[in-house]
């Protein structure tokens, strides 16, 4: 393991986030870190998160547009952990106080239904072991100063996740093509963006056999139950107190994030 | 100042006839408006053959923002650049072809009036489809100001349609749309990149033309908008346009 201070990282990371205050990202210092570095100290601080009392509920996938990887300069995803405290239902209020600098992407949302281990796992087997999708958001966030991430440190920061929200709805994938579901975000009502699923990797599906592939390589396996964020569909917009987002996916129905300053709503 | 409409739709016919791009017309007459953008597109259409339907321009709010306008344009489809289902291509006979998904609506009867709602477009419609259309900018690196495009014809080129299928119960507005360009994923979209809603696009065009007593016509067909950026083509390359519901318009360029 090249990094050797990933505990001490991975610290930096979690008062950060208890804080609210960012910090310089660990590029600056040490520019030869890379994605292996960026994982180790991933999973020290997913430790110090879990010692509290979180849990792992899924993954989300990152950078799985083109334009992304080439913002990051990388030809690869990267994934961190979905924890527990941070999923919102459909229609919730978001507090802006419980993050740093976030922004919202609209995702498509897999449930799976049966154990998935890599290596050798082919989309087909994918599709076969996902239970069905949700209409999903993410608020990504960044621990690192104005978004300043090189590959290693927005992979040591959990992937810049901050918490995700998603329809109760599940969409069986029969008869469904992945890659063609349609996407429409709206912000107070006015057209933001939209989108389908092949942004994701060519297909969201594809999405989920690259993850347990990679995992599988350290030994983890994707369980039923497990929710995996396959990535954004469309550029991150930028989060105001009063903004009201909605999300609409064809065939799997709208997902509703309302943003508040937040204060009391904060936990 | 009297602008000799015919001239400059004579300079946009050399544009296409040499396959050389020319210089914007607004660079030399300053007064160039969008009425004078339409007088000149007029001017075209009655040379350019037989007309299969209309098609819309900047109907985006990326490419409005861009241009600095809040409304889109129309033009008109010459029935000879219409290319069949499988039939290539060939950019050399273009200056800078790129090309963009749209929906595609085929009119099952004449629609037209000044209130005319995107319910209206998709009641007349007896299909809806695919298509690839092929932008041909006449003017340089593809620019111009809004009364340029408009007097280019909204930039048409080439189109080809796919097979239509009945609109009823497809919701234009959520309908996934993929652009791949040699196999790999180029762009997407929902049909709401169209103003909205496509539909709503077509309505726009069809209150519009009524102020000069024109409309639709049964058999027309429209192109409702570009969805997404449009991609740049070369001998070699292979569009691929996939709407969710519609089906997949495959174009190869040689």
């Amino acid at each position: 393991m090249p990094v050797t201070d990933a505990p001490a990282k991975a610290q930096a990371l979690y008062d950060a986030r208890r804080s609210r205050v960012p910090i310089a990202p660990f590029t600056d210092d040490d520019p030869s870190l890379g994605m292996a570095d960026g994982y180790a100290v991933q999973q020290e601080l997913v430790k110090l998160l879990v010692a509290d009392g979180d849990r792992i509920i899924g993954y989300k996938v990152g950078l799985t547009s083109e334009p992304m990887q080439k913002m990051i300069g990388v030809d690869s995803p990267d994934y961190g952990p979905v924890l527990a405290s941070t999923v919102y239902r459909d229609g919730d209020t978001v507090p802006l106080d419980r993050f740093i600098q976030p922004k919202i992407e609209a995702e498509i949302v897999f449930v799976l239904g049966e154990r998935l281990q890599g290596p050798g796992v082919t989309v087909t087997d994918a599709r076969r072991a996902v239970a069905g999708a949700v209409a999903g958001m993410e608020i990504v966030d960044s621990r690192i100063a104005d978004w300043r991430i090189k590959l290693a440190d927005t992979v040591a920061d959990l992937a810049s996740n901050g918490a995700m929200a998603t329809s109760s709805r599940i969409v069986p994938l029969t008869d469904l093509d992945t890659r063609l579901i349609g996407m429409t975000l709206t912000r107070n009502g006015e057209l933001i963006d939209t989108g389908a699923g092949a942004a994701a990797l060519g297909d969201p599906v594809a999405v989920v056999a690259w993850l347990a592939n990679v995992l599988g390589e350290n030994g983890i396996a994707l369980e039923p139950g497990h929710l995996i964020m396959t990535g954004a569909l469309h550029a991150a917009v930028p989060m105001t107190p009063g903004d009201v987002f909605r999300a609409e996916f064809d065939r799997l129905g709208p997902v509703t994030v309302r943003v508040s300053a937040g204060t009391e709503e904060a936990s | 100042m009297a602008v000799d409409t015919a001239e400059l739709a004579a300079r946009l016919s050399k544009a296409v006839a040499d396959r050389t791009a020319i210089d914007q017309l607004s660079d030399d007459v300053a007064d160039l408006d969008l009425a004078t953008g339409y007088a000149v597109q007029r001017e075209l259409r009655a040379a350019a053959g037989p007309l299969v339907g209309w098609k819309l321009g900047v109907t985006s709010r990326a490419k409005q923002a861009q241009v600095g306008v809040s409304a889109p344009v129309f033009g008109f489809l010459a029935g000879a650049n219409a290319l069949d289902l499988g039939e290539p291509l060939v950019t050399g006979e273009l200056i800078q072809p790129r090309c963009e998904p749209e929906i595609v609506f085929i009119l099952g009867r004449d629609l037209a009036g000044p209130h005319v709602t995107a319910a209206d477009v998709v009641a007349a419609s007896s299909g809806v489809a695919v298509g690839i259309e092929v932008l041909d900018s006449r003017y340089r690196d593809y620019r111009f100001t809004m009364a340029d495009v408009v007097a280019d014809n909204t930039s048409a080129g080439r189109f080809v349609v796919g097979n239509p299928v009945p609109p009823a119960g497809i919701d234009l507005r959520l309908i996934g749309v993929v652009l791949e360009k040699n196999g790999k994923v180029v762009a997407t979209a929902s049909g709401a990149a169209s103003l909205g809603h496509p539909a709503a696009a077509v309505a726009w065009m069809v209150r519009t033309m009524a102020a000069d007593g024109e409309g639709l016509r049964a058999g027309d067909v429209v192109l409702s908008g570009g969805l997404t950026a449009a991609v740049p083509v070369a001998p070699g390359d292979v569009v691929v346009a996939s709407i969710d519901r519609l089906g997949t318009v495959e174009l190869g360029c040689r």
